[in-house]
């Protein structure tokens, strides 16, 4: 498989058809926290960029000096560089982020979608594929949580990236104030994953999906 | 403070770890294991009680590498790695002595303390220790309510999904998507204890 892989494929794999969220549900733990707000999840979304991208390469660079024994530890070490990176620039930079995020910054370094980019592409590709694979992904996964943001946004307060919507914020509407609380995230993504899988489902009947 | 009303502080954080600011439900840590291990309730419980059990001891040790390295040599920005160094070397050394004295236990929590090291509840907890500024009790306490915490809902999820085996459930919906509407069932649960803390 790998080697026959060319960029076109790869984005195609990461964005949609491998998604990380729709299909294994992967890392959601590091970000659904914070998709309260749209801005909160853009830069959520930005470090998981950043991070899977930039590891992925280095990853892949070092491969052929890594010894198998310890990959594990030094792929978490990469990982944990370039997560300390944007958690010190935010904090320098974007103070008041930084405190909304939390721990969560943090966190990413144990999100599995970037140790699984790592370990599953990375090992094994040159940088340059690695590195848009890694990017992708990144994009892939932050996509599906901005959508799960969003919705959460503009039905529990009525905007989006704090500007008031038309119809949401008018007496009109009753605010969803369970969306911005913990079970509207769960509802939330479990209604996007719903319908993506079902898509996948009419379009290719592969059943051992369901198992997972 | 008098000791009582520092127990009393104790007793807070430990059924805010649990109940109203469960670890997994109110701050989605430990989402993925969670997900995939709640299919039968002896695995989960195995998984919980070693979560427990490796989280307050992380924290704790946790609390003592930031006091004693990271604060006095001023490099808090490296406190994600030495957590997670920590967290590994701790896991590797709990199994290795389970290995060695218990080969029972081994057999039934074994398995489940490599998932552990990669679980972001755990790292998650040391982080909210920080943030918090918890002192040593506090963390401790804190660490082993956010573990219950863990156990349980991992517990309730996995006696809800054996019933479900049974029922019909859309195809698309099935695997994670209906733990997903179960788990945001559970946290609204959840979120009805709020009330007993702002009470008091």
């Amino acid at each position: 498989m790998p080697g026959q892989k060319n960029i076109k494929n790869v984005v195609l794999d990461s964005l949609w058809r491998d998604n990380p969220i729709f299909r294994q549900i992967l890392g959601i733990c590091s970000a659904l926290a914070v998709t309260n707000l749209v801005l909160n999840t853009m830069v959520m979304g930005t470090a998981v960029i950043f991070t899977t991208a930039l590891s992925s390469l280095t990853v892949s660079l070092l491969r052929r000096w890594t010894p198998r024994v310890v990959r594990m530890m030094i792929e978490t070490l990469i990982i944990a560089f370039y997560v300390i990176l944007f958690d010190q620039t935010l904090k320098a930079y974007w103070p008041d982020m930084s405190r909304n995020l939390g721990p969560y910054v943090g966190l990413i370094i144990t999100n599995c979608i970037i140790m699984g980019r790592a370990e599953a592409f990375a090992n094994s590709n040159k940088p340059g594929l690695s590195f848009i694979d890694g990017l992708f992904s990144g994009l892939g996964y932050a996509l599906v949580l901005i959508a799960v943001a969003m919705i959460r946004e503009l039905f529990g307060m009525g905007a989006l990236l704090g500007t008031p919507m038309p119809f949401f914020s008018s007496s009109l509407w009753d605010r969803w104030i369970i969306m911005v609380m913990p079970p509207g995230a769960f509802f939330t993504l479990a209604i996007i994953v719903w319908i993506f899988r079902s898509l996948r489902f009419s379009k290719s009947e592969q059943t051992k999906e369901a198992e997972k | 403070m008098t000791a009582r009303t520092y127990g009393l502080q104790l007793l807070i954080i430990l059924f805010a770890s649990i109940f109203t600011e469960n670890i997994l439900l109110a701050r989605f840590l430990g989402m993925c294991s969670f997900l995939s291990v709640s299919r039968q309730v002896k695995t989960a419980f195995g998984l919980g009680l070693a979560v427990v059990f490796v989280m307050t001891c992380t924290v704790a040790l946790d609390w003592l590498a930031f006091q004693y390295v990271l604060k006095p040599f001023a490099i808090l920005y490296m406190r994600y790695i030495i957590f997670i160094i920590i967290i590994a070397a701790f896991v590797q050394f709990i199994e290795m002595a389970i290995e060695r004295y218990s080969p029972v236990l081994y057999q039934n929590l074994g398995i489940f303390l490599p998932l552990i090291t990669v679980n972001c509840a755990i790292l998650g907890a040391s982080l909210f220790m920080v943030i918090r500024e918890y002192d040593f009790g506090e963390g401790i306490v804190f660490g082993l309510g956010s573990g219950i915490g863990w156990m349980l809902a991992i517990l309730a999820m996995a006696g809800i999904r054996e019933k479900l085996n049974n029922a019909h459930i859309p195809k698309g919906l099935q695997g994670p998507g209906i733990t997903l509407i179960l788990a945001g069932l559970m946290a609204l649960a959840f979120i009805g204890f709020t009330g007993v803390l702002a009470g008091k």
